[in-house]
Order: C-alpha cells, then structure tokens, then sequence
C-alpha cells in the first residue's frame, strides 16, 4: 500500500482532466513526471477513477514503451539505438554506461537509485550521432571516455555521496 | 434485390453488415479465429482473407457488402496465405495436441489440418509462461494463446468484467490479467464464456473428472449424481445426436454403467427454490423491505454483485440455487442409511456452469460446516467421461432418474433458461393455475433471447415489475438504471450467460446460431412434455418436505447469511 500522498497526488492530477477513458495516457504523463514512473497502485487507482477496467489499464501503460511500472533513478539516461547512432558506434557508449555503473543481467537501475540507463529506438538527433541523453539534457556524439565524464560530473554535483 | 458474386455463385444482399456473412449464407464456410456474431467485429485473425476480381485482398468479416461485387474465398494466392498464418501461429504455439484438453476439438488443431499445414519451418523460441490454476473453474494456458481477442471481447462486452486484456505489444504481448496477477485475483466470476469463445486451449474448463473416477472406484462411497435442467438438451451433441434433444433418459443410463449409485434430478431441486424463493418474494413485498428481489440461481450473477455492487447484495435472494439445495437434502436423506452401512454419501452435481466448480466451496453453502456438493462437473466433462468408457450414448435405451427425487415439474425444467426462473414462480404465484392461465405467462414478456426483458403481472391487487436480464453486461446496466433511479421493479432475475444456462461455460461448444436456437426449443419442449407444469402439483415434494425440511428450511435451502457476503 502506497502512501496517502501519493493518491492525493493522483487526485490532484486526475482533476486536472476529464473523467473518461480518453484521459488515461495524460494522466499516466503526468504521474510519471512527477515520479519519474508509474506506482502500479496509481494505475490501479486511476482506472477505477475514470472507469475502466484496471487490466485495460494495463494494456495501454504495456503497449508504450515510455511508461514504466519499476522506479527509476534521480538521472534517467536514454542511450540512442537507432540506425545513425548504432553504425556510430553507440553500443560501446551503453556497454560503457553499464559497466561503468555496474549494471547487467536486465538490471538498469543502480542499487542507489542515481542512475538509469535505458536505449531508445531514435532520439531524432541523428546528425549528433553517437546520442545520449541525461534527463532530457542531450549529449552529442559521445565517446566512451566522455560518458566517464558525464557520469563523474554527476557524482560530483551529488555532493561526492556516492565514492 | 441487389447481388453479388461469391466463388461464382450469385448471392443475394439481404442487409447484412459484412461480406463474411453473405460468404456463410452461399453455404461456404470460411474459416475464423476471431470472428463470433454478437462480439464487435476485430478483424486480427486474417483467416476470413479474399480476393476481389483485380487480386485486391482484404479480411471479409471488417468490409461492407456492396452491389456487383466479385469475390474470391480460395485462390491459390489466398491459400498460400492461410496456410502461413497458421504456420506462424503454430510457430510460437504449444504443440503437445495429444496430451491437450481440447485435442479433437481444437480449432486451431483443424484449421491447421484443412489449409494443409504439414511442416513448421520456424523454431519456437519464445519462453514459455506459466500456467494459471488460480481459478476453480477456468485454467489459463498463455502458451496456448493465438491472441485472437475473443476472451478478452467477450469478458468486457458481453460480461462488463474486463478481467483479462491485452498486454505488451509485438512478439510479446499475451493476454493477461493487469500486472500479470493470477486469474482468481481479479473481478473474474468463472462464468467460462471465455473458455467457450477460445479457439485453443488456451483458456479451458478446469477439470475434476480423475476425483469422479476415484470416488466412483471406492466401495465406501455412495456417488449420488444430480443433473441439471441444461445439460440433458446439449449432452447429445457430442453423439451425432439433433442438437437441442432431450436425452436425460440415455444420460441417466450411462450414468449407471459407469457406477454412479443413484441419478436424481436437479430440477427437484429447483422445485425446492421455487417454493422458497416464492416465499421469500411475497415476504417481501408484504414488507416492502429489500425491493427489487433479485434470484441467487446463477452463481456468476452473485459473484458479480458482490464484486461490482457490493450496494445490492443484500437485494440477492438467500435462497441457494437449485443444486445447493437439493445436495443437503440428498444428504439428509442418506444420513441413516450411511451410518448403517458405513457409507460416505459423495455428491456429484453435472452442471452446464464452470461457476458452479466455486459456488460449492462458498461457506454460505455448507450445512453444519459441511461442504454440500462435493464435485461439480460440466457438460463437457461428462461427455468425455462417457467417451472414455466407450459408451454408444447415442443407442442408449432410456432410463428414469431415481426415486424419491425422480419427479419435478415443467416449471423447474426451465430454469436452465433466460426468463425461467421467473416464469417458473409466476406459475407458482398464479391463483389459477388453468392452461390458459399459464399460456398467458408465457407470453408476458419473460421469454425470449432479447437481453433485457420486461414483464407486468397483476398479483393480488398489485402490479408486479419484473424485468429479465442475461449477460451480465445487461446486469450492470440495469443495476446502473435502478442506481440512479431511472428503473423500478419489484423482481429481477439476472443470468450471467447469455439465453442462461444452455449456452453456459460448461456446456459443449461451438455454439452457434443454430444450437443456440435449438437449445432454446429443447428446453421449452421439455416444459411442454411434463405432465406436472408447476411445483404445487409435484406429488413427491409433500414427504420429502416432511420427512426432511420441515423447520429446518433456513439450514437447508437458504444461505447462511452469516458468514457472508462482505467477508
């Protein structure tokens, strides 16, 4: 059971629109910008709220990759995979990205909740080729050597509580 | 009248929506997955493909009939077509036919069979998920899923349940319950219409044969079997039998020379309900109190109140259904006579209900602690009983049920219908009883396959409303309508199966058109053919009333309210 705040959020937020079906996929944008992803009791809760079935819910949050039910870290991390960035050689920056961070075996979040990293088919900055972006702040033609850089700034802006 | 060609035969145009409709009526019978006549339409399967005169394909179950159109259904192109679809489908398809529940019956198993699929080229390389034994009365094998929609359709437009939908996307996705939850989690009811819709078996009947067999097998066990007033016009099904036919008599028989001890018939035990049911509705409208009244037979119905509209749970009936009431009378019956020879009474209830499989393990239906009915089985389970057994149903001679339960009135033989129920008590409530009298009853408005029903009966110096609803989509929405005050009426008798119990979960598929249509014949007939129409005139029910019911009628037929409904 999640805590009162997070259904009076969801309240406020479902208040903002309409109550039908329609106002699934807005809502659900809003929940995950606040939490950075979607508490599966607010699914729940939000179904019931606009009167659709809760396995229908599901359904729509599954089919697009952008919604999440797993918690994020404070610095989501998108890696680009598509075709500019792959033939660039973006896979060495999410290899680097993941061992750096020391995520494997599906995992992408690390254990203390800084970081996620996750690929994405197109960041639509194909000319910037290698593509990432922290947090929607984009990273042009990345290098391995940069991504230790990027990831170090980070850490040092947290106020060195990670070393 | 305006026409078009299909395969060269010129067909008529008589107002139907698609062009598969008008390919069935020129008598061919394109095949489908996803395609059933009262789902909306959803065109995923592709197997219902044709071709028009300039080679253009398209899915005739998703495309208008116009004038002068020129169709093809079996090009080569359109074969080849078929018969890759397939292939992929069973590419990612658990294909263990000989030891699956729906072996023989598969359409999935057929289709493969006539467009010729010999080889699959493709490895399955998908992991396989695990099985959902969640629920007492349907099993969910997602291995076995062709994603065809019709569960998922037929929960949410038929049921207004929506248990189970599409999840994921691509290569991926299956059919679930939301966040992979098990089956019994949801607000699922175990109607099983579900399971009578999936094409696989992906979505089946649970079932309980082996404990039949064991019990049968066990000298110290008195097996007591009741059949229910659906399964006698759909058992024959299975046996090149006329669909809808009466075949109680060969059902009893078989029943025997498989060892069943006794064959009674629940519909004895609907004549118990109708009296206490009766009752029960002139109590209350003496009292005005908990108006409408609402029937408690189909324990899908109950389920779905007490899981949607908790607000009118206490408008349910307490009456059990008909065969939760005739099992602690059964067992009532036996009683001495187990003591004396050490027997064990074990009652086997065959249903035409997958909901059925729950309803006796609800605490509301034991007596003294005791769980009534021991087992249920369906229609389906008992046809595949027979079959293993080697039984010739069909030459058969008739047999009659077993006395003191053997009688039961035209009344009770109809609950196992939309609008039965509520005739059968009308009947009962009738001051006259004459032929005409009943005959007008008939024709008040509780017949018929329509959804939703309506019926005005005079009752002393009142004006009954009644109405009739099936599917339990039709429930919500009258349930909706007496919420906001917009509907009134004084009784109400819902069936969670669409035309009730003789197209239930349980009983044999497919179920078209024409079965539906005979099924609804069948039953009426058997009503038609009894010499006793109403409960009052069953001679049998006068002892057993007294020998066993008399004061005891709140432990024995009615739930104990007690222990329920919000627990």
């Amino acid at each position: 059971m999640l805590d009162k705040s997070f259904y009076e959020k969801a309240d406020e937020i479902i208040s903002e629109h309409s109550r039908g079906k329609e106002s699934l996929i807005p809502i659900m944008q809003d929940i995950q910008a606040v939490y950075r992803y979607i508490p599966p009791e607010l699914l729940s809760y939000v179904a019931k709220k606009i009167g659709i079935t809760e396995a229908k819910a599901y359904s729509v949050a599954t089919f697009y990759e952008n919604f999440s039910f797993d918690k994020k870290g404070r610095y989501v991390i998108k890696v680009c995979d598509g075709t500019a960035c792959h033939v660039r050689k973006g896979t060495l920056i999410l290899e680097k990205l993941n061992s750096e961070l020391g995520l494997k075996d599906g995992k992408n979040t690390t254990g203390d909740m800084l970081f996620t990293v996750e690929t994405v088919s197109c960041l639509g900055a194909c000319g910037l080729a290698p593509v990432m972006t922290v947090n929607d702040e984009v990273h042009p033609a990345m290098t391995p050597d940069k991504v230790t850089e990027v990831l170090n700034r980070i850490r040092e802006d947290q106020g060195g509580q990670n070393e | 009248m305006d026409y078009m060609t299909i395969d060269g035969i010129k067909v008529p145009m008589e107002g139907e929506k698609n062009i598969l409709s008008l390919i069935r009526k020129a008598g061919i019978d394109i095949p489908t997955f996803c395609y059933h006549s009262d789902l909306s339409i959803y065109g995923a399967c592709r197997m219902c493909m044709v071709e028009d005169d300039r080679g253009k394909m398209f899915a005739s179950c998703s495309e208008q009939p116009r004038p002068g159109m020129v169709i093809h259904t079996n090009t080569k192109k359109l074969q080849q077509y078929r018969k890759l679809i397939i292939e992929l489908l069973l590419s990612t398809h658990c294909r263990d036919c000989t030891t699956c529940t729906k072996n023989g019956m598969c359409e999935l198993q057929s289709l493969a069979y006539r467009v010729g699929v010999h080889a699959v080229r493709f490895p399955n390389e998908k992991k396989p998920l695990p099985i959902d034994m969640s629920s007492k009365c349907i099993v969910r094998d997602p291995n076995k899923c062709i994603l065809c929609g019709d569960c998922v359709r037929t929960c949410s437009e038929n049921q207004g349940i929506g248990a189970i939908d599409f999840a994921y996307r691509g290569s991926k996705m299956q059919i679930t319950p939301a966040f992979g939850k098990d089956i019994a989690e949801t607000d699922c009811v175990g109607c099983g219409q579900c399971a009578v819709v999936c094409p696989t078996a992906a979505i089946s009947i649970r079932t309980n044969v082996t404990e039949v067999w064991d019990a049968i097998e066990n000298p110290n066990i008195r097996v007591v079997a009741q059949i229910a007033p659906a399964v006698r016009i759909a058992v024959g099904d299975k046996f090149n039998i006329p669909k809808g036919e009466n075949t109680m008599g060969k059902l009893v028989k078989a029943l025997r020379i498989m060892g069943f001890d006794e064959v009674y018939d629940t519909n004895f035990g609907a004549d118990l309900t109708i009296i206490e049911e009766s009752k029960e509705f002139a109590e209350r409208l003496k009292s005005g109190e908990k108006l409408p009244l609402f029937t408690s037979c189909c324990p899908g119905w109950v389920k779905f109140c007490e899981n949607k509209y908790p607000e009118f749970a206490g408008n349910v009936s307490t009456c059990r259904s008909p065969m939760s009431m005739f099992s602690p009378v059964i067992r009532e019956y036996f009683a001495e006579k187990d003591k004396e020879e050490g027997k064990t009474t074990y009652i086997v209830a065959i249903m035409p209900c997958t909901a059925k499989k729950a309803e006796i393990l609800r605490p509301d239906n034991f007596t003294n602690g005791r769980q009534d009915t021991d087992i249920v089985i369906t229609t389906q389970e008992i046809i595949r009983m027979i079959k293993q057994v080697g039984i010739k149903f069909e030459t058969l001679h008739s047999e009659a049920c077993d006395m003191p339960f053997s009688m039961a009135s035209g009344g009770a033989s109809i609950f196992g219908i939309t609008g039965g129920v509520t005739e059968a008590v009308l009947r009962h409530l009738s001051p006259d009883k004459d032929h005409a009298t009943l005959e007008n009853i008939k024709y008040s408005g509780v017949r018929g396959k329509q959804g939703f029903k309506e019926a005005s009966v005079t009752f002393g110096d009142r004006e009954l409303k009644i109405a009739v609803v099936h599917g339990l989509k039709n429930a919500a929405d009258l349930l909706d309508g007496i919420k906001a005050g917009t509907a009134h009426y004084d009784f109400v008798e819902v069936m969670a199966c669409r035309r009730g119990c003789i197209l239930g979960g349980g009983q044999p598929v497919p179920m078209g058109p024409t079965t539906r249509t005979a099924r609804m014949d069948g039953i009426y007939q058997v009503d038609q053919l009894s010499s006793i129409r109403y409960t009052d005139e069953n001679p049998l029910i006068g002892r057993i009333w007294e020998d066993i019911i008399e004061g005891r009628e709140h432990e024995l037929l009615h739930r104990a309210m007690e222990t329920e409904v919000h627990a």
